[in-house]
Parts: C-alpha cells; structure tokens; sequence
C-alpha cells in the first residue's frame, strides 16, 4: 500500500535547487525516484499533482506538544495530526512540560511515545537547564545521546548571563544548538502585552521591544566568545533584526525564526483584549511586521517557525492579564505565509517558501528532512497554492481552539501530506 | 444589550440630562416613593470600593431593584470560581444586570462574552471607570451652566489631570470624555508613571506647574503608595514636591479653576488639606453626584429609557 506514484507536480526541492514539472515515486518509506514521466507500476497508487507543488515535508521547529503533563491542551497525536493536516511532517517540541524534558529517560520517552502515537516526525528540544530553573545546566551529553537535537529554556529565559555562558560551553562541546526565547524578565515582569499605544490604551501592563534586544544582545556576544551555535526563536523587533544582521556579520554561529503571526498582525490585534491575540513575544508595531519582512527578504532570517502554543478555551476565556501567552500555528502557516508573500511587492518564489519552512530549518536543526534526493525519507506534502479556504478554530485537529485567524480567508493548502512514505494526511474539506 | 464597558459606549448627552432630572427629583425628596419589583442587579467586586458600591446601590434602590452585592472573598471566587463562570450563574439565577469591579484591564469583557444581562464597568484595573468619569463631566457640566450637551461645551476650557496616570482608569475614561466636549486635556505624572505611549488627544508632561498653568480644571489622581514600595518613585517627598496639588501650585491655574479627585482622596499626599477642603474644591460635590449618575447609567443600560 505504501507506494505512491506523485505525477505532474511542480517538484520544488531547495536541496538540490529543483523546480521542474515532473513525477516522484515513493517506495519502502523512501524516496524511489524522480523523472520526466514515470510508467506506474503494479501496486502503485498513482495521484494526479497537476497544478500542485509537490515538496519535501514542511519542518516546524518550534511547537509545544505540551506532554507530558498538560495532554489537556494538546497531546503528541493531536498536535501530530494539526502538523500533517497543516503540511508539516516533522517537528521540534519544547521541553517546557510538566515535568520539563531536561532527563535523558524523559526524552526518550516522548521519543518512543512519539513513534506510536504521532502520525508527525517528533525531535525532541531539551530544556538547558535542570527544571528550567535557569541555575544549573544540564547533562548535555547525556541529552544528546537521547537524541535531543538541541537544548533551550524556552519561555523561561535563563535570566543570568554566567548560567547561560556555561550552558553554551556545555551544548558547544557536544554540538548542541543553543535555542533561546530572548526575554529579560526584568523589564517585561508583568506584561501582557507589547508596550507601546495599544496597552497605554487598554491600561495593560506592556513589555519594551528592549525585553526582547537586551538578550539578543546578550546571547548573541555569549555565543561568540563560547563559539556555541546560537538559534533565536520568534523574532518579533525591528532592532532584533538589526542585531541579528550585525551579529552574523562577526561571524557570531547564529540563526533565527519568525513566526507567521509577527509577519502578520500588530498590537492592534489586542486592542478588543482578545486573548488569542496574546502571545510571548507579543505582537508589536506595523514597523517591526516592516523590518521583520526584510530580514526575512535579506536572509538575515533563516526560517518561519510557528511556536505552535495550544492552550484549552477555558484557559484562554480569562480575563487578558490572566489569560496564558500563546497561540496555534501548525494548521494556518503555510496559508498564512502564503497570504503574507502575496501581500509583497515582489512575492517569494515558491521555491523560497518551501526552504523558509522546510530545507533551512532542517538543516539548521541537523534533521534528516528538507529534502526529495533519492534515498531520503519520504516524508512529502502535496500543496494546492490555489485552494482556497476558510480557517474553522472549530474543526482544527488541534486539540485547542486558540488562533486569532480564525474567519480568515487564505488561498493555498495541504492536500496529501507523506511521512515515511505512508500517506498520513489527505484534505477532504474541499 | 447596551453594556457600558468604555466611557466612548456612553450616550453622554442624553445622560447628562437624565442626571440631571434624578438631581432634581432627589433634592425635592431624598427617599422618593419606588415601585419596588422583583428585579435583582448584581454588584460584582472583585476590589474593594466605598463610593462606586454605594452610589450603584443606591440606584438600584431608586429602581426599585434589589442590589445583590458579591465580593470575591465572600463568594465562590474564592473557591475559584472563574470569571465568566461567576458571571453565568448570575444570569442563570436570573439577573437583570451586572456591575462589574475587577482589579484586571479588559474583565468586563470576559464578562459580556457568556452574559445574557447588560454588563456595566465600574473600574477594571487600568483600563476604565466609565461612570466616574460620567459622574466627573456632570459635575463639570453643572458648575458651567448646563450647556448645551450635544455641542462642544468644553471648547477652550483647560483641564490638568494630575498624577499616576499610567495606572488610572479615571484618566483614561475622562481623557475620552473630556476631549469629546472639547476640552484641551494635560496628562501630567512623574516620567515612570506616564503611559508607554502618548494617549490620544492628550498633551503629556511631568512638569506640574506647566500643566496647571492657566487651568480650568485640575484633577488630581490618588497616588498607591505601593508605587514607591516598587521603586517608580523615589519618596514620597519626592512627589510631595514636585505633584502635590496645594495652594501655592493652584495660584498658577486660572482664579475661577476647580479641583477634582475621584477619591479616596490622600490628604497630604497628593493633595493638601487647603485645596481638598477649599472653596474651588468639588470634590464632595463630585460624591453626591455619583447617584444621579448611577441611577440613569443603570436605567440606560437596563433599556428603561
């Protein structure tokens, strides 16, 4: 059952700079072969791609699985299932859970849970620090040996620059990329929302675009003199771009992400105190969704990443200030980022779209994705770039219900999503 | 359902004017006869409140309505009960409207999502205090002769809001009343205590006495002492000196300027005894006329007019 005959796409492959018209085969969980007009064989089930892209599977490195412990928001087979109905067949799952991925036994856990329960490749990012308590680094070896691909406190930043210079000694030593949520607390101690006109308006409690500079820079002048590879998540400033640009320019190990929702909505998205607009970074001014665009146009960032957040109605139904940070990301943002590149005076070649969210992040993270060379996995999305739909939080496979999307109308979708050669997603929403 | 969430939701003119009749009526009769009905209005307080409380329960006596008066500590809120829970069984025990104090910006709109009866904010964090404000531009409105509401009456008239303007609803719901009279408004408090951005429509300044210069109107804010506990403030010596309303300060605002606190005021703090107690002071004028206010607030909201 497992071989696919993918016929008369628009194989789009970063890996090898392809983007022809063409057919691929999919056998034994691998890619079989690529060719002009491949003859079907006996047992094949051969799907028609005319008009579609055919790529390698979307790679997310930033989502919360919230297991273990939190299985009320999401669990390792909805957040698996939301991934591959959104495209996706990998993804990077933070370690902030209860208790906190930060024990070799606990990653190897989700790993083997993961393999029965998630139709979506799952990599495990472990925490940095023991119980994230940003004191004490972790056994970084031993992770790695786990399978962790890199280490990262995540929402809770480690807040001393000594701590988090031991900790890239240590993750540098065994080739662990640092992964950080640049955030000093200190100036965003309970904030709700970004500071600017919109919380000087509701009388919300803001956090400065510094919250986020000041550990940029921070980490960013660490990860040089420690040579650890340095990832920032969510990028969400203007002058967080600027100090992206300026750091890798030294010749600092640094890459970065942004997330679809700080390409696409402002402050302005609060202004009702809607709490599916309430996020950590949150979503700052017209100029930053400006810079931030740049910064992806220039490459200065390497990759979108979700920071898939899900987090249960009754939670999010609180009052603002009360109300968890966070949002979901894995069904709406391959729509969304579509919308965000048509939106551009001189849009992305779609080819540079499926690298921004499958190729780079996978090479940035060192997983076996990203790419449709032969012999590699085949885990492969089919998208339609004409669909178009409606985003329904209420049929999400997620097991939250929290976008601020929801109602939007996007263009372009996942039809048949592949992991490991078994079909594992296919839209019948149509 | 007309809830009052934001002082711009609020069809000032015509309250005013109703206000106004319920001034008249309880002057001639400060217990006039009501038709007493079995209606309940929920008092919600999440916070503590002295004036706001009575004022709202006053006027739900005036309607003849019984106020259900629940305060977080002596209900299921503190078996932790949520907000929109709380605010579900109201309605289901069959409440005609709820007011709502909540020490968190943007509960009551948490509490229009689930509620079958008009919401009315009386103070939610820093966000809005409608009715204050309400009940402030009355007052303005009586001291100027009751002119015409639905015309720009504050045109030219300067008004000085003095104080921690960052954490007051009563600066941002008078901010929105006063500029739409026409008013020129100065938000004025020390640097730490200024909004992260300018607020519409507003000039911002730490500079007091350019602020009350010329002023018609100086409206002092009280000062939460916590502020100095958190380190925005250096003393309170500090902003004795350089915020206090007195009367050496008041001599640089025009001869005829009021003064204004929403209260609970802090004698000595950011007010002193002379001003709070003097003859430009309308300070207890502004409690009395927290009723009138009230009850056509409430009348409105429960689409009895």
């Amino acid at each position: 059952m497992n071989r696919y005959l993918l016929k008369n796409g628009r194989l789009l492959d970063p890996s090898q700079s392809l983007d022809a018209r063409g057919d691929l085969r999919l056998r034994d969980g691998r890619i079989a072969e690529r060719g002009d007009a491949l003859t079907p064989e006996p047992g094949e089930t051969v799907i028609d791609c005319t008009e579609c892209w055919v790529a390698p599977g979307l790679v997310d490195i930033h989502v919360h699985l919230r297991e273990p412990g939190q299985s009320h928001k999401e669990t390792l087979q909805t957040g698996g299932a939301a991934a591959v109905a959104g495209g996706f067949t990998s993804v990077c799952c933070m370690p902030n859970t209860e208790p906190p991925l930060d024990s070799p036994t606990l990653v190897r856990e989700i790993y083997a849970r993961a393999e029965r329960e998630s139709p979506c490749r799952v990599y495990v990012v472990a925490a940095l620090t023991q119980g994230m308590r940003g004191e004490t680094p972790c056994d970084y070896h031993a992770l790695k040996q786990a399978g962790a691909v890199a280490c990262s406190d995540d929402a809770f930043p480690v807040q001393s620059a000594e701590v988090m210079r031991r900790a890239m000694l240590g993750c540098a030593a065994y080739g662990l990329p640092v992964v950080t949520h640049c955030e000093d607390k200190s100036l965003s101690e309970g904030a709700s929302m970004h500071a600017g006109a919109v919380s000087a308006r509701l009388g919300l409690k803001g956090a400065p675009a510094s919250a986020e500079t000041v550990q940029i820079a921070r980490n960013a002048l660490l990860a040089h003199e420690t040579g650890c590879h340095l990832h920032v998540q969510h990028l969400s400033t203007a002058l967080g771009v600027a100090l992206v640009r300026f750091f890798k320019g030294l010749g600092v190990r640094l890459t970065t992400e942004v997330a679809p929702h700080h390409l696409l909505l402002t402050d302005e998205a609060c202004a009702a105190f809607d709490t599916d607009a309430k996020m950590n970074p949150p979503l700052r001014t017209e100029a930053d969704c400006d810079a931030l665009t740049q910064g992806v146009l220039e490459g200065v960032i390497d990759c979108i990443a979700t920071d898939h957040a899900p987090h249960a109605p009754f939670e999010k139904a609180q009052p603002f200030p009360s109300a968890p940070f966070g949002i979901l990301g894995l069904e709406t943002a391959l729509g969304c980022i579509l919308h965000w590149n048509r939106q551009l005076p001189q849009p992305l070649a779609p080819l540079q779209i499926v690298n921004l969210m499958s190729t780079a992040p996978a090479r940035l993270m060192g997983l076996p994705a990203g790419t449709l060379q032969r012999g590699a996995p085949a885990d492969v999305v089919v998208i339609d770039p004409n669909r178009r739909w409606m985003v329904d939080a209420a049929r999400m496979r997620s097991r939250s219900r929290n976008t601020p999307f929801n109602g939007w109308e996007l263009v372009g979708k996942a039809r048949e999503t592949f992991v490991g050669g078994a079909l594992v997603h296919r839209d019948d929403s149509a | 359902m007309p809830h009052i969430v934001t002082a711009a939701e609020l069809p000032v003119a015509e309250l005013l004017i109703r206000a106004e009749q319920w001034r008249t009526r309880l002057q001639a009769n400060p217990a006039p006869p009501v038709q007493p009905r079995a209606a309940l209005i929920a008092l919600l307080f999440y916070e503590p409140s002295t004036r706001t409380r009575a004022a709202f329960e006053q006027a739900c006596v005036l309607l003849g309505c019984h106020p259900l008066v629940i305060t977080a500590e002596a209900s299921s809120i503190v078996k932790g009960e949520s907000l929109q829970d709380t605010v579900r069984t109201l309605c289901a025990q069959g409440v005609r409207g709820i007011v709502i104090r909540h020490p968190q910006a943007g509960a009551p709109v948490a509490a229009v999502q689930v509620a079958d009866a008009p919401i009315l904010n009386a103070g939610d964090g820093a966000h809005e205090h409608p009715t204050q404000a309400l009940l402030d531009l009355y007052t303005l409105w009586r001291r100027y002769g009751m002119p015409d509401p639905t015309t720009r009456w504050l045109a030219g008239r300067k008004v000085a809001i003095v104080g921690d303007i960052r954490h007051s609803r009563v600066a941002r719901s008078n901010l929105t009343l006063l500029t739409q009279a026409g008013a020129e408004v100065w938000l004025c408090a020390p640097p730490t205590l200024l909004p992260d951005a300018p607020l519409p429509h507003a000039t911002h300044t730490h500079d007091t006495d350019a602020a009350i210069r010329d002023a018609d109107v100086v409206m002092a804010l009280r000062l939460q002492t916590e502020r100095m506990a958190q380190g925005l403030l250096p003393s309170l010596n500090a902003y004795r000196r350089d915020y206090q309303i007195n009367a050496e300060r008041l001599r640089l605002a025009k001869p005829d300027c009021v003064v204004m606190h929403p209260g609970p005021i802090q004698r000595g703090v950011e007010i002193d005894d002379a001003v709070a107690d003097g003859a430009q002071s309308l300070i207890l004028e502004q409690v009395r006329n927290g009723v009138s206010v009230r009850v056509a607030a409430l009348e409105y909201a429960l689409g009895e007019w």
